[in-house]
C-alpha cells in the first residue's frame, strides 16, 4: 500500500536528496521565524542573490562553491549594514542596490563559462539530484551548527527582536547579535543552495515561519511548527518531484505555499474563513 | 550630613538627528527620591531617559550613578518605554515578557530557574495581572500591556526606575496600579523618574519635579518649581493664566486618549 513511499528509496540519489531537503526544510524554517518576525524577508532574498558572484568565482577557480557563496553573503550582509548605517539611505534601498549589483556581477562571471545556461539554472533553481555524500555531511554539520547557535542564544535573539530598547538597557551587544543573525542567515542560504537554489530560498525562509505564526502564540511553538512544515514540505516536495517529474526546488516551495494557503483560510480563530463566519454572525 | 546623590547629571548635552535635544542639563537626584519630569512635547523628556539608559550617546557632560560613571553598573537601571516603541505582534506571552527582566541576572547560556519563575509570578501578582500570564502580549488592552511592562521592570530589581509617560493613554485601574507601585517602591528606596504631562499628578505624588525645555527650567520640590513663570517658560503659548491665579496647560490635542 505504501509501496509508492518506499520505491524512491531504492535509489541512492533519492535517499541523499530526501535527507538533504529534510534538513534544509527544518533549518530554513527555524531561522525563518526570525526572518518573519524581524521583517527581514527582503534581506533573506538579497543574501540569496548575493552569493551568486561568490559561487561563480569559486567555480571559475575550481574552489569550494559553498565557501565562495558564504564569503560573498557575509560581505554583502555587512555592506548593507554599512550603507544603511551612514543614515543617508534606508535599509531596503541599500539592500536593493547591493542585491541587484551582486546578481549582475554573478551573471557576468557565469556568462564567461561555456556551459553557461546549465550552470546558471543549477545555481538559480537548485540541483538536488547532484547532492554528494560530502554535501550531505556538510549540510548536516553547518545546519546543525546554525541550529545549536540559535538554541544557545535563544534569550538574547528573542530580546533584540522583540524589544531592542530592553536589549540595550540590559547591555546586550545588540550590534554583534544582529550581525550574528545575519551570518547565520547567510550560512542557511548557502546550505540551501543545492536544494532550492538562489531564486527560491526566500520562500523556504518565509513561508513555513509565516504559516506557523498564524497558529501559535509563543516563539518556541512557532519554531517547532515551522520546522514541521519545513520538514514535511522538503519530503513531500521531493516525492512530488520524483513522481510528477517537476523541478525539486519548485515542488518543495509549492508544497509549503499550499500549506500556507490552507492554514491562512482554515486556521481556527485567526483564519480568513473563521473571521468571515464570525462577521456573518454579528451581521445577523 | 548630606545625603549621597545616587544619580548625578553634569552638564549633559544630547543630540538627536543632528539637533541638540538637550543642552547643558545638570541636576542631582538623591537616593530613593521620586522625580516627575515635566515638559511640553519635544522638550527632551524621552531623550533624557534614553541617554540615562545608554540608548542615545551623550555628546558632552557626565552621568554618574552611585558616584560612578555610566556603564560601571550592569543591573541597576530599568526603563519602561512608551508603548509605541514595542513590536506588539510578536509571539510572546505576558509571562515571557516579564521573564525578559530576569535575563541579565541569568547571563548567557542559562535557562530560567525555579527562583526566576517565582520572581516573575510575584511581579505579575503585584501588578494584578497574574491571571493574564499565559495570554499573548498583543491581545491585552493598553493598560494591561503597560502593567506587563511595569512587572518586567520590577523583575529587573532595579535601583533606578525610569518610566516614559506611564499615565498617558491608559485606564484608571492602570493609573492606580502604577501609583500604588510607586508608593511601594518608595519604601524599598528605589529611585524613580517618570515623565508626565499631568501637572496635578506631578505636584501631588512626587518628591521632586524637573521642568524641562531642552534645558533645565526648574528643579526642586513641586511647590517651588510649578510657578506661573516657570510653567510659561516651559510650555510657551500652551499656558493660560486665569485671573484667580490658576494656571491651565493645554496639551489636549497631543495625547491620544485610549481606554
Amino acid at each position: 500500500m505504501f509501496q509508492w513511499l518506499i520505491d524512491p528509496l531504492f535509489y541512492p540519489f533519492m535517499q541523499r536528496s530526501l535527507l538533504v531537503s529534510l534538513m534544509v526544510g527544518i533549518l530554513c524554517a527555524v531561522i525563518g521565524c526570525y526572518v518573519v518576525l524581524r521583517g527581514m524577508a527582503f534581506m533573506g532574498d538579497a543574501l540569496a542573490h548575493a552569493i551568486l558572484p561568490g559561487v561563480a568565482i569559486a567555480y571559475l577557480l575550481h574552489g569550494n562553491l559553498l565557501l565562495g557563496g558564504l564569503i560573498a553573503a557575509v560581505i554583502v550582509a555587512l555592506g548593507i549594514g554599512f550603507f544603511s548605517r551612514q543614515g543617508e539611505l534606508k535599509e531596503d534601498t541599500a539592500i536593493g542596490i547591493l542585491f541587484a549589483a551582486a546578481l549582475a556581477l554573478g551573471i557576468a562571471l557565469i556568462s564567461t563559462i561555456r556551459t553557461y545556461a546549465t550552470d546558471l539554472t543549477h545555481i538559480l533553481f537548485g540541483n538536488i539530484l547532484g547532492v554528494s555524500q560530502g554535501d550531505l555531511w556538510l549540510t548536516a554539520g553547518l545546519g546543525g551548527g546554525v541550529l545549536v547557535t540559535i538554541f544557545l542564544c535563544y534569550k538574547e535573539l528573542l530580546v533584540i527582536s522583540f524589544d531592542p530598547v530592553l536589549a540595550a538597557t540590559l547591555r546586550l551587544p545588540v550590534e554583534l547579535l544582529r550581525n550574528l543573525l545575519l551570518i547565520l542567515l547567510a550560512l542557511t542560504v548557502v546550505i540551501s543552495l543545492k536544494t532550492v537554489g538562489v531564486g527560491l530560498v526566500a520562500a523556504m525562509l518565509v513561508t513555513p515561519g509565516a504559516t506557523a505564526y498564524l497558529i501559535t502564540r509563543r516563539l518556541p511553538a512557532m519554531m517547532a511548527v515551522a520546522a514541521a512544515i519545513g520538514a514535511f514540505s522538503g519530503l513531500a516536495g521531493m516525492y512530488l518531484s520524483f513522481y510528477a517529474n517537476i523541478a525539486s526546488g519548485a515542488a518543495i516551495v509549492l508544497t509549503a505555499s499550499s500549506i500556507f494557503l490552507l492554514v491562512f483560510f482554515l486556521a481556527p480563530q485567526r483564519g480568513a474563513l473563521w473571521q468571515f463566519i464570525r462577521r456573518g454572525k454579528y451581521a445577523r | 550630613m548630606t545625603e549621597e546623590a545616587r544619580l548625578e547629571i553634569e552638564q549633559v548635552t544630547v543630540s538627536y538627528n543632528g539637533h541638540a535635544a538637550l543642552q547643558d542639563v545638570s541636576f542631582q537626584v538623591p537616593h530613593g527620591a521620586q522625580v516627575a519630569v515635566v515638559g511640553a512635547n519635544g522638550a527632551g523628556k524621552s531623550t533624557l531617559f534614553k541617554a540615562l539608559v545608554g540608548l542615545l550617546p551623550v555628546r558632552s557632560g557626565r552621568i554618574l550613578i552611585h558616584g560612578l560613571p555610566w556603564g560601571s553598573h550592569r543591573d541597576c537601571v530599568a526603563y519602561v518605554p512608551q508603548r509605541e516603541d514595542v513590536e506588539w505582534r510578536f509571539p510572546v506571552t505576558v509571562e515571557d515578557v516579564v521573564m525578559m527582566g530576569r535575563y541579565l541576572r541569568l547571563g548567557w547560556l542559562k535557562r530560567p530557574s525555579q527562583q526566576d519563575r517565582t520572581a516573575v509570578a510575584n511581579c505579575l501578582e503585584q501588578m494584578g495581572i497574574a491571571s493574564l500570564a499565559k495570554r499573548s502580549i498583543g491581545n491585552l488592552s493598553g493598560g494591561q500591556q503597560q502593567r506587563a511592562f511595569l512587572a518586567r521592570a520590577l523583575a529587573q530589581e532595579p535601583h533606578i526606575l525610569l518610566m516614559d509617560e506611564p499615565f498617558t493613554g491608559v485606564d484608571i485601574a492602570t493609573q492606580e496600579a502604577t501609583l500604588e507601585l510607586l508608593a511601594q517602591l518608595k519604601t524599598q528606596q528605589v529611585t524613580i523618574m517618570i515623565s508626565t504631562h499631568d501637572l496635578n499628578l506631578a505636584a501631588r505624588h512626587f518628591d521632586l519635579v524637573l521642568l524641562l525645555h531642552r534645558r533645565v527650567v526648574a528643579f526642586g520640590i513641586p511647590s517651588e518649581v510649578l510657578t506661573t513663570q516657570a510653567l510659561s517658560e516651559a510650555f510657551g503659548g500652551q499656558v493660560l493664566v486665569l485671573e484667580n491665579g490658576a494656571v491651565v496647560v493645554d496639551e489636549c490635542c497631543n495625547t491620544a486618549e485610549e481606554v
